[in-house]
C-alpha cells in the first residue's frame, strides 16, 4: 500500500515519469557541475566557487513551473539548478566559473553564479543581497499592466529577507496583487550567521501581514516544493496575486571557496543534513516507485559525469576575452 | 509657440512622450491624483490612468528597483524621487543595479529608465529639501546624469532621456521651476544628451555653471559686459556625465581663464572634475588659475533665510570671483 500511495503522489501532481526523470537529471547535473567547480578551484584553475549543493531539490521543484522565455526568473547566486533547467548548459556554467569570453552571463565580467540569459528571461544577477525583489515586482507589474499572464519567480536566501528591499517588494506586490512568486531558500546560514540570528519569527508567516499566502515547505523534497510552487504560479497566472514560499533546506558546503565553515558549524550538523540530501531522497522515491532501476540510475550518473568532464575540458581550453574588452559596452547604443 | 517655465516644459515633455509611446509611464510618491508636490505630473493620471501614473508607497529603493524591473519587461518608466535629498535609499538600485545592468550582462540587458529628481537650495527647504546630489552619481559608469536649466532644453532632454536605452538621472533645480519663461516648441525637436551649450560668447573669461548658478552667472556676465567691457563666455554642461569635454575645453582654451560655479558643497563637487579636466588638458592655454566657486562644506542648507542666503554663492561673490579671474 505504501508504494501505491507514494506513486500516486507524482501522478496527483500531474507529473509523468519523463517529468520525474528530467527533474532528477537536473538536480544531479547541478550537483555534479558544482562538484567539478570545487575541483577546478582546488586545482588553482577557478578563483571562486559559490555552491548550490543541498538546494537542488528546492531549485528544480520551484523552477519547473516556469515557461522559459515567457515567465521571468530573478535567480540568486546559488540557483544553478534553475538556470540549467531553463536551458543553460554545463559548458555555460564552467565558462562562467573560469571567466571566459563565452560566459553567457557576463562575458567574464562577473563572478560565477551571477546569472543572466536574455533568451530564457533570466534577469542579470548581482552581489548585493535583496536588490532583486523590487525589480521582480516591477517586472510583474508590467505583465499586469498589459493584461498578460506571465509570472515572475524571484529567489534569495533567508538573509535576503532581512533588508528593506524584500519588505518593500512584498508590500508593493500585495498592494497591486502582482503575479510574483517570492521563493526564499532558507539554507540556515548567511556565511557564518545562523538563521536564529537572522530571522525573527517565521519568514513564511510574514506574508500574512502583507495580505497574501505564505507557505513553508520541505525544500529538500523536490515534489513538495513543486507542488506548493505550482499552486503559487497558478494563483499568479489567474491574477490572484503573489505568494511567498519559504523552502527549508541546507547549505551543504561552505559559503564559498573563500570561506572555512569549520570556524562556525559542527561537522555533525552537516552529517545530519547529508542524510536528508534532496538527491538521495528523490532517487529513493524513483527507485521505490519503479521510475528508475539501479542500472538506469548508474547510467544517468555516468552520462552526467561524461557531460561535465567534456564541459570542463571545453571551458578550460576556451579563450578569455581580449583585455581591452573591459572598456566596451558600458552604455547601450541607440 | 507658447512661453513656458521649466516646470511646464517638463510636464509637456512627459505628456508628449506618454501619448506617443504606450510603454512610457510615471511612478513615484504623490505623482498620481495630487500631480506631484511640484505639479510636474498634474492631470497625467486623469489622462493615462492610475497604472501608468502610479502613486507608489513611500519607498525610494522600491521606486527605482521596480522601474528597473518594468524596463526589463518592455516598459519605459519615468520614476520620480520627490526630492533629490531622499534618493539615498535608492542609491544601491541606481549605482549597483541600473548603471551596471548592461555592462554586467555583457550587453544582454539594458536598463532604459529615467529618474527625475528635484535638487538645489530653495527658501524653506532646509537640510532635507536642498541638496545638490550630482557628485554622488557622476562617478558611476553606465549612468547618465543630466541637469538642464532652460525650459526648452529640459523638455527636449527629458524626451531624449526617456528614449535613451540607458538609465538617466534627470536633475531639475526646483528653485528654477518657475523662475523664467521662454518659448518652448510644441513639436518634436532634438537636444541630444551629452552636448553642452554656450549661452553667450566671450573672449575674456569663461564661466561654466548649471542650475540656479547659471542664471546668476548670466546676469553678472551681462553686467560686467555693460559696465566694464569684460566679455564672459558662459557654458552650461547640460549633461554632467558623461561630460561634453570638447565644448568646455574649447572655451577654456579660447579665453585662458575659467571659473566653474555650482551650488554644491565645494570639496568633492563636480566643479572639481570640470576644473581638473581644464587644468590637465588646456594647461598650455591658461592665463590664470582654474577657479571654483561653490557652497561651503557645511550641510545644505539652513532653514532660516539669512543663513540659507549666506550659504549660496551670491551674485556679489560670483562677480568678485569673475573680476579676480579677469585681472590675470
Amino acid at each position: 500500500m505504501a508504494i501505491r500511495e507514494t506513486s500516486v503522489r507524482h501522478e496527483e501532481l500531474g507529473l509523468d515519469e519523463d517529468d520525474l526523470r528530467r527533474m532528477h537529471y537536473h538536480m544531479l547535473l547541478a550537483r555534479r557541475v558544482d562538484e567539478r567547480s570545487w575541483i577546478l578551484n582546488r586545482q588553482g584553475k577557478a578563483a571562486f566557487v559559490i555552491s548550490c549543493q543541498g538546494q537542488e531539490g528546492a531549485q528544480v521543484g520551484a523552477a519547473y513551473n516556469l515557461r522559459p522565455g515567457y515567465d521571468y526568473l530573478y535567480p540568486y547566486y546559488r540557483d544553478s539548478g534553475m538556470t540549467m533547467l531553463l536551458g543553460q548548459t554545463p559548458r555555460d556554467q564552467l565558462l562562467s566559473l573560469l571567466g571566459k569570453k563565452d560566459d553567457p552571463n557576463s562575458g567574464g565580467r562577473q563572478m560565477p553564479g551571477h546569472y543572466s540569459g536574455r533568451e530564457q528571461n533570466i534577469v542579470t544577477v548581482s552581489a548585493p543581497v535583496g536588490v532583486q525583489y523590487p525589480q521582480a515586482a516591477g517586472t510583474a507589474l508590467a505583465f499586469k499592466m498589459r493584461g498578460e499572464d506571465g509570472v515572475v519567480l524571484v529567489c534569495g536566501g533567508e538573509a535576503s529577507t532581512s533588508g528593506g528591499d524584500w519588505h518593500e517588494a512584498m508590500n508593493f506586490a500585495g498592494i497591486h496583487d502582482l503575479p510574483v512568486v517570492f521563493f526564499v531558500e532558507n539554507n540556515v546560514y548567511a556565511i557564518s550567521v545562523p538563521v536564529k540570528f537572522q530571522v525573527a519569527g517565521s519568514i513564511a508567516r510574514r506574508a500574512e501581514g502583507y495580505g497574501f499566502p505564505g507557505h513553508e515547505v520541505d525544500g529538500n523534497d523536490v515534489l513538495a516544493t513543486y507542488e506548493v510552487a505550482r499552486e503559487a504560479f497558478e494563483r499568479a497566472r489567474a491574477g490572484e496575486g503573489p505568494t511567498l514560499i519559504e523552502a527549508k533546506t541546507y547549505r551543504m558546503t561552505a559559503h564559498s571557496s573563500d570561506d572555512d565553515d569549520r570556524r562556525y558549524r559542527e561537522r555533525e550538523e552537516i552529517e545530519e543534513w547529508r542524510q536528508k540530501d534532496p538527491i538521495v531522497r528523490f532517487e529513493k522515491y524513483l527507485l521505490d516507485n519503479g521510475v528508475l532501476d539501479e542500472a538506469e540510475r548508474d547510467e544517468i550518473s555516468e552520462r552526467i559525469k561524461a557531460e561535465v568532464a567534456e564541459a570542463s575540458e571545453y571551458a578550460e581550453n576556451a579563450p578569455f576575452a581580449d583585455p581591452e574588452d573591459v572598456l566596451a559596452g558600458v552604455y547601450a547604443e541607440g | 509657440m507658447a512661453t513656458k517655465n521649466l516646470l511646464q516644459a517638463i510636464h509637456e515633455g512627459l505628456v508628449e512622450e506618454m501619448r506617443a509611446d504606450e510603454s512610457v509611464m510615471v511612478l513615484g510618491e504623490d505623482v498620481g491624483r495630487a500631480g506631484g508636490v511640484f505639479r510636474v505630473t498634474q492631470d497625467l493620471q486623469e489622462e493615462f490612468g492610475a497604472m501608468r501614473v502610479m502613486d507608489t508607497p513611500l519607498a525610494e529603493s522600491l521606486i527605482v528597483g521596480s522601474a528597473i524591473g518594468l524596463s526589463v519587461n518592455g516598459m519605459r518608466p519615468v520614476a520620480e524621487i520627490q526630492f533629490a535629498d531622499f534618493i539615498a535609499p535608492a542609491f544601491d538600485q541606481i549605482v549597483n543595479e541600473a548603471a551596471k545592468f548592461y555592462y554586467r550582462s555583457n550587453g544582454a540587458w539594458s536598463c532604459p529608465i529615467t529618474i527625475r529628481a528635484p535638487y538645489g537650495v530653495v527658501p524653506g527647504g532646509a537640510l532635507y529639501h536642498s541638496q545638490s546630489v550630482e557628485a554622488w552619481f557622476c562617478n558611476t559608469p553606465g549612468l547618465k546624469v543630466v541637469a538642464p536649466t532652460y525650459p526648452a532644453d529640459a523638455k527636449a532632454m527629458l524626451k531624449s532621456s526617456i528614449r535613451d536605452p540607458n538609465p538617466v538621472l534627470f536633475l531639475e533645480h526646483k528653485r528654477t521651476y518657475r523662475l523664467i519663461k521662454e518659448e518652448v516648441p510644441e513639436d518634436d525637436y532634438e537636444v541630444p544628451l551629452g552636448e553642452a551649450r554656450v549661452h553667450r560668447e566671450g573672449t575674456d573669461i569663461t564661466v561654466v555653471a548649471y542650475g540656479l548658478m547659471l542664471y546668476t552667472a548670466l546676469e553678472v556676465a551681462g553686467k560686467l559686459s555693460d559696465e566694464q567691457d569684460i566679455e564672459t563666455e558662459v557654458v552650461e554642461p547640460r549633461t554632467l556625465y558623461p561630460l561634453d569635454k570638447e565644448t568646455i575645453l574649447d572655451s577654456a582654451k579660447k579665453t585662458g581663464k575659467t571659473l566653474v560655479i555650482s551650488e554644491a558643497n565645494l570639496t568633492g563637487s563636480y566643479a572639481g572634475e570640470i576644473s581638473s579636466l581644464i587644468a590637465e588638458e588646456a594647461f598650455e592655454w591658461l592665463d590664470g588659475p582654474v577657479m571654483r566657486l561653490g557652497a561651503p562644506d557645511v550641510p545644505a542648507a539652513a532653514f532660516a533665510r539669512p543663513m540659507m542666503e549666506y550659504f549660496l554663492p551670491s551674485a556679489e561673490r560670483i562677480e568678485e570671483a569673475m573680476l579676480e579671474l579677469a585681472r590675470y
